[in-house]
């Protein structure tokens, strides 16, 4: 008989809402059934931090449903964390509603701050201690990114080789940076939590072949951990790149509406046309972007108004 | 037509416009200039006093709620001109005053920037070839950067109102005796956290210029009372430095004491409901004194009330008309804090 997998719902931060609701934030813990959980290992599953990155919701359904499917292969614990920011999810808000705070840059937070410093600290307490985080993001509504992990060059060690399992596209590691010490990715690694932060896709949509590429990533990296006994579908090579100076970036030189001219993730030569900048009013080109060496376009811009500046792609040299 | 010779004979830089005021010129410059596709260009403008070395720079809102801070410095440069009209301003000592950073913000009442929803003040010390805000972070930086005294009108992400204070980072150039010369009630440092490293203040510091952030006691109304105290207490400071000559009537005249975050004793809530204060800000309260109430928004009962755990001043307060439940309500200044 199939062995049954046990999944139980709950909520690991509530706080209450002035007007009649509480906020959850919720955890499903698969496990296999009838077995003690102590000595298992485990992963969590986190995405929705930000509220506008959705690509991570058919992640969690998708790796759920797997599973599912295959209750027997269980060996291990699946923790899934849809939503940590339900509030910003429900009403499209990047940040936490009502404070305008991106939640990535308060961590690890304090039990002795505001509402949103003490929910950042019950999270932080309830994924210590795991095998593994994966921290799965979605760029913005700005930029398209294709499947990537980004690593902090001070705990590449540990984390590249976990990346290589993942079944994205690219393992960026890139230089230190004190911003990026508030992240929920940081404050983890930084104590003992090996965390992978995932970037794919594009802010407020579903890309289903990225999801359909990470749900592989993810088995194949549980069953390198001992949590996932099942077949799994081969993955990937990433290029691995933390060079620092492997990646342009293309910020508009102008004002006005970015018209992608180069396909996402295709390799240009120095010179080729990214995109240009034009003006609706007048029907000027006000500038065009072309590339100063040859490479892989990994990052496009979605949101076509740009400002003076506003990040318009990025590319890996090659 | 009466002109001070000294600014007469002032070679002024590229994107200054002269402006006759108060019978004297008015240097009032364009700081730096972001072009838009459908609206006006935004033009971070700030306006000069005296002339000489580059003695105190005030920087005023740079979120688009910041009202009270850009209003401060409405005051601050109305009072400036009367100083430089009569003289009062020493020679070869400058003072910048920029009120506006975050216009576009401003005028559609928004927090962070406009279309990306970046904060300027994460985005210090800036680069020109960088995203928007950082290019305008730098830009404004190159200007402010050499000043021996910075000075900025601050604002906390939690809803409330403050007692009026100098706030400092810790980052071992912080200067604590100059900040005592504002003659604020109270000075409080703090330990440095990871995203402080990209605000002006810290920056100010690395690039060793004195620092100081100023919070008074609103930010997006106005507050009349504590925008004329900052006045008062920068004019304070100014003549303390030997910037202005006449010494200052009226406004604080405190020996600041000096407070850290152990000497701040947070009053937090374990409900969530409709928030009304009990206490003023300032106000000296008692060990179990009634501090605030949560009703239940519906029928109106008391779901809490916050007292005083033990003797102190109301230093920070909830605002909002709602609170969530697990906020730190209200903070109190007391010395035999414990957290």
């Amino acid at each position: 008989m199939a062995q049954k997998i046990k999944s139980e719902i709950s909520s690991i931060c509530r706080v209450k809402l002035p007007i009649g609701e509480t906020l959850h934030i919720k955890r499903n813990r698969i496990s296999p059934d009838g077995s003690a959980t102590t000595g298992l290992k485990r992963i969590g599953i986190v995405t929705g931090i930000h509220g506008d990155e959705l690509e991570g919701q058919y992640v969690c359904y998708e790796v759920l449903r797997r599973i599912k499917e295959h209750p027997e292969c269980l060996a291990g614990i699946v923790d899934v964390y849809p939503a940590m920011n339900p509030m910003g999810i429900d009403s499209m808000t990047r940040g936490i509603p009502g404070f305008d705070l991106d939640m990535n840059r308060i961590f690890p937070g304090s039990g002795d701050g505001a509402m949103t410093e003490y929910v950042a600290h019950k999270i932080m307490e309830e994924l210590s201690g795991a095998d593994l985080v994966v921290d799965i993001h979605a760029s913005n509504i700005y930029l398209t990114e294709i499947p990537q992990i980004r690593i902090n060059e001070l705990h590449c060690d540990t984390l590249v080789p976990l990346a290589r399992h993942m079944n994205v596209d690219f393992v960026w590691v890139h230089a230190s940076s004190t911003v990026l010490e508030s992240t929920l990715a940081y404050s983890l690694n930084s104590t003992g939590t090996p965390t992978l932060v995932v970037e794919a896709g594009v802010g407020m949509r579903i890309t289903k072949a990225y999801g359909e590429q990470l749900a592989d990533g993810l088995m194949h990296t549980m069953k390198a951990l001992g949590i996932w006994q099942g077949a799994v579908n081969a993955v990937r090579e990433p290029i691995v790149d933390g060079s620092a100076d492997g990646v342009v970036f293309f910020n508009a030189p102008k004002a006005g509406i970015f018209v992608p001219e180069a396909k996402h993730w295709t390799t240009l030569s120095a010179g080729d046309l990214v995109g240009r900048i034009v003006n609706p009013l007048t029907g000027e080109v006000l500038s065009e972007i072309t590339t100063p060496a040859r490479g892989i376009l990994f990052t496009i811009r979605e949101y076509p108004v740009v400002d003076e500046g506003s990040l318009v792609g990025r590319l890996l040299k090659r | 037509m009466k002109i001070n010779f000294h600014r007469a004979n002032l070679c002024l830089r590229p994107n200054s416009q002269v402006h006759q005021e108060w019978g004297n010129i008015l240097e009032k410059k364009i700081i730096y200039e972001l072009n838009a596709l459908y609206r006006e260009p935004m033009q971070v403008v700030g306006y000069e006093f005296g002339t000489g070395e580059k003695s105190v720079c005030v920087v005023g809102s740079m979120r688009g709620n910041e009202v009270q801070q850009m209003f401060v410095c409405s005051r601050l440069i109305e009072r400036l001109k009367q100083l430089e009209a009569r003289q009062e301003i020493m020679a070869g000592k400058s003072i910048l005053v920029i009120p506006c950073v975050n216009l576009y913000s401003m005028n559609i009442g928004k927090r962070f920037w406009s279309t990306d929803n970046t904060d300027i003040n994460r985005m210090f010390p800036g680069y020109d070839m960088g995203e928007t805000t950082q290019r305008i972070a730098a830009g404004v930086f190159s200007a402010i950067k050499e000043y021996d005294i910075g000075i900025q009108f601050a604002s906390n992400y939690m809803p409330g109102r403050f007692l009026p204070h100098i706030r400092m980072m810790q980052t071992g150039f912080e200067d604590i005796e100059t900040a005592k010369k504002f003659a604020f009630p109270y000075v409080v440092t703090r330990n440095t956290r990871p995203f402080d490293t990209t605000t002006l203040n810290y920056n100010w510091q690395i690039w060793e210029t004195r620092a100081f952030s100023i919070y008074t006691t609103d930010t997006d109304e106005i507050d009349r009372k504590s925008a004329a105290d900052a006045v008062k207490a920068i004019e304070r400071l100014l003549h303390e430095e030997g910037i202005v000559r006449s010494a200052v009537n009226g406004g604080y005249h405190y020996q600041s004491q000096v407070l850290c975050d152990d000497n701040l004793l947070s009053v937090r809530c374990k409900e969530a409901g409709i928030y009304e204060n009990r206490a003023g800000i300032g106000e000296e309260v008692s060990e179990g004194q009634l501090l605030a109430v949560i009703t239940n928004p519906f029928e109106g009962t008391v779901l809490e009330e916050l007292r005083a755990p033990a003797d102190g001043t109301v230093f920070f307060q909830h605002k909002a008309p709602l609170i969530y439940a697990d906020t730190a309500a209200v903070k109190l200044v007391c010395f035999s804090a414990r957290k």
